[in-house]
């Protein structure tokens, strides 16, 4: 806040600072809101998050975010590149445990069970908290294998007709058994874009997570494909909890039923995705889904 | 002038006429405003005027020693009084011999007839005029070609083109010398294998199970029973590299994977340099470690539990030989772990796989083919490899599966029958080519199977 007070001053005393500051000055304009505006919290959350500081380094990502995701809804994260969601959503199933710089502080909690505690089994807590990612990155083995690829790790068939009990569920799921069933052996990458990215997805549900992260699942993805999957999650919701980051607000009105808009590192506002598009309360996020930035 | 001299000279004449060029380009440009109105670059025309200027000087230089000594010859001969006229090739070179033995100051002119004496300062005479007239045409071509590529800067001139096609021709030059010089080793070995075929039969060469490589000189000498079946020597070779890799293989691969999935930036900063140093490391160091620590080693450890071990036992040779070749593995086995794109752990780690299990099941699958290319590149480089072998295995050619008795190996036996003085048209000697042929197929092959599994592997997850 006081940078961006700062930096306001030299603005309006020396008028090429200002111009400099132009595509800034606006986001720094509209103040923050001392606490999100809107209803973060839910009265039975899946997850809760409470004071969530992410650092990369030296450099904060993420500043003081209280958020619940409440349970069986899809709840989408928006708020332009850089604004910290797919951050946020990352630390949900512990994946930033793979960036060595990357520090988290704050209360995670899924139900009663604290992700971030030394003696919660990471294993365990993304078995429970699945994730899909941007890019659809099936492991260069046969269809089948990558939705069995889960459920032989945790051990949830013992015999060959529970696995492929499971894996034709999952599949079904996703939609995608009808287009690969006579093909389960042939490479899940050769499949088109689109059928990558419900493999993906089968192969995240196949070990029946409590949870799915969905990080921009369809930024790769033409329209059509993109239709389906947005299909596809609207028939997941119900059965899962899903947190999708999306770019896309079209995307996160038609698939959420409640909206967090992040901006730069702080959670602005949190609303019924209707609420959120129809009648934003704070001016960032009206600013963002009128599109003067993104 | 002598041809090292004269490239010098070369190089000199390109600079100048690459100035003069640089210096017509800006010239002509002045009258229609500037370097923009040229065609190309001034450093274009430059080049240009000096490619003129070098190539054609080299191109005459090259052709001009390749015949030179072959006219030489012949008008030195032709000019010989008949009294000496040589009557057959044998006698023809004698005599060719004896004459520049005498214009090199080798022979004493007091041993050999006048006429070749006469001969002799006609052929210095010869060479001396030979060597002032490629001077000549060399300096005169080279300045010609300068000029004309001078004269040829013009605005319109399409000089970045011409340059370019010179550039791609020089590559492509370079690139044809190194298929070439393969192709005449492949070739010299070839006929050089197939005199051996005329003298033993292939099949006895390549289904043999004796091996003593020994021709008879007069017909009642001991031991001159010469057997060439070279299925001992495979044998051999095929032993000691498997030993070799039994040790390469898993140190290699695991080191790679802690390298490349588990160990720390820092760590990874200083070990990997040190693991590679293990490739700079001289083979013949290895092989008198191999010889004069390990192999004593043991012997001395096998004989304390009751075991026979020769001195020079294939376990050794092995041994040291799969360590030199550690680096290979865990380099390339490195690369290929770390080009498994990050998505992939990303997707294993997120259904909620451990980190070994996520580099069993998906990142070793993914990158197995470019480790398979890996291991086979270092087979290739096992069965090749001489001087572990030549000072830490022995010479006895043994076809036993036993890793503590001494075996031999191809190149081992090569390395013995070239040693020392040879006639090159006896069996023993170009048995060396034989073997070496077969050697050139294995590694050949397996070269082949690597790179057409690495260039699969590419594919995979793309």
């Amino acid at each position: 806040m006081e940078t961006a007070q700062k930096l306001n001053d030299t603005a309006q005393t020396n008028p090429a600072a200002r111009m400099a500051q132009e595509p800034e000055t606006m986001n720094q304009r509209i103040p923050y809101p001392e606490r999100t505006i809107g209803k973060p919290l839910c009265d039975d959350p899946k997850m809760s998050m409470r004071n969530v500081d992410v650092f990369y380094g030296d450099s904060q990502a993420i500043y003081g975010v209280d958020l619940d995701i409440g349970k069986n809804e899809v709840i989408a994260l928006i708020g332009p590149s850089g604004c910290g969601k797919s951050t946020f959503l990352r630390c949900l199933n512990r994946m930033n445990d793979t960036i060595d710089i990357c520090k988290v502080k704050g209360s995670f909690m899924l139900e009663q069970d604290n992700i971030y505690d030394p003696k919660l089994d990471v294993v365990e807590l993304r078995a429970r908290v699945g994730m899909v990612f941007q890019k659809p990155n099936p492991f260069p083995k046969s269809i089948y294998e990558n939705v069995a690829y889960g459920p032989r790790l945790h051990g949830l068939a013992n015999k060959k007709f529970e696995l492929d009990e499971i894996v034709e569920s999952s599949l079904r799921k996703a939609g995608l058994w009808d287009e690969v069933k006579d093909r389960l052996d042939q490479p899940g990458t050769g499949l088109s874009g689109g059928q990558q990215q419900r493999l993906c997805i089968a192969r995240s549900i196949a070990v029946s997570p409590e949870v799915v992260l969905m990080d921009e699942p369809c930024s790769a993805l033409d329209p059509i494909a993109t239709a389906k999957i947005e299909e596809l999650i609207d028939e997941l919701s119900g059965q899962y909890t899903i947190a999708i980051v999306t770019h896309s607000m079209q995307q996160a009105a038609r698939v959420s039923q409640r909206t967090a808009y992040f901006h730069l590192g702080r959670l602005i506002e949190v609303n019924d995705t209707n609420t959120v598009f129809t009648a934003p309360e704070h001016a960032l996020t009206e600013a963002y889904i009128t599109g003067r930035f993104g | 002038m002598q041809a090292g001299n004269l490239v010098l000279l070369l190089v000199a004449l390109g600079a100048v006429f690459y100035f003069f060029g640089w210096r017509r380009s800006y010239a002509v440009s002045a009258p229609l405003g500037g370097v923009r109105h040229l065609h190309s670059l001034p450093g274009y025309y430059a080049s240009l005027a000096a490619v003129w200027c070098v190539l054609p000087a080299l191109a005459l230089l090259g052709l001009w020693l390749i015949i030179d000594d072959a006219v030489i010859r012949t008008n030195l001969m032709a000019s010989l009084p008949s009294s000496i006229q040589p009557a057959n090739e044998v006698d023809y070179n004698l005599l060719l011999n004896q004459i520049r033995n005498v214009a090199g100051g080798a022979l004493n002119p007091a041993f050999v007839p006048a006429e070749v004496v006469a001969a002799a300062e006609q052929l210095v005479a010869m060479q001396a005029r030979n060597q002032q007239m490629m001077s000549i045409a060399f300096v005169s071509i080279a300045v010609l070609g300068g000029v004309w590529g001078w004269s040829r800067v013009q605005p319109r001139l399409r000089a970045r083109q011409q340059v370019e096609s010179v550039m791609k021709w020089m590559l492509m030059g370079s690139a044809t010398v190194a298929i070439l010089t393969t192709l005449g080793i492949v070739l010299s070995v070839l006929f050089e294998s197939i005199r051996f075929f005329q003298k033993v039969s292939p099949v006895e060469f390549l289904f043999g199970l004796q091996w003593s490589p020994q021709i008879a000189l007069r017909a009642d000498q001991v031991g001159a029973t010469g057997a060439f079946g070279a299925v001992p020597l495979f044998a051999g070779t095929l032993l000691i590299s498997f030993i070799a890799m039994c040790v390469a293989v898993p140190v290699g691969l695991m080191s790679a994977i802690y390298l490349a999935e588990y160990a720390h930036r820092n760590v990874r900063a200083w070990a990997k340099p040190i693991l590679e140093i293990l490739a700079g490391v001289p083979t013949v160091v290895y092989g008198f470690f191999a010889a004069l620590t390990v192999a004593p080693a043991i012997r001395g450890f096998g004989e304390s539990m009751g075991l026979t071990v020769a001195s020079e036992s294939a376990l050794a040779a092995g041994l040291v030989m799969g360590i030199m070749i550690i680096p290979f593995i865990s380099s390339l086995a490195d690369d290929v772990i770390t080009a498994v794109p990050r998505a992939m752990r990303d997707g294993s780690l997120a259904l909620g796989a451990t980190q070994s299990e996520t580099i069993k099941r998906v990142v070793i699958p993914a990158a197995l083919p470019g480790i398979m290319g890996g291991i086979l590149l270092a087979v290739s480089r096992a069965i090749g490899e001489t001087m572990i072998v030549v000072m830490a295995a022995g010479l006895a050619a043994n076809l036993t599966a036993n890793p503590l008795e001494a075996v031999t190996t191809i190149t081992v036996q090569i390395v013995t029958l070239l040693v020392g003085d040879q006639e090159f048209d006896s069996a023993k000697t170009l048995a060396a080519f034989a073997l070496g042929l077969m050697l050139f197929i294995v590694t050949l092959g397996l070269n082949v199977i690597a790179l057409k599994i690495v260039k699969k592997y590419r594919e995979q997850y793309e």
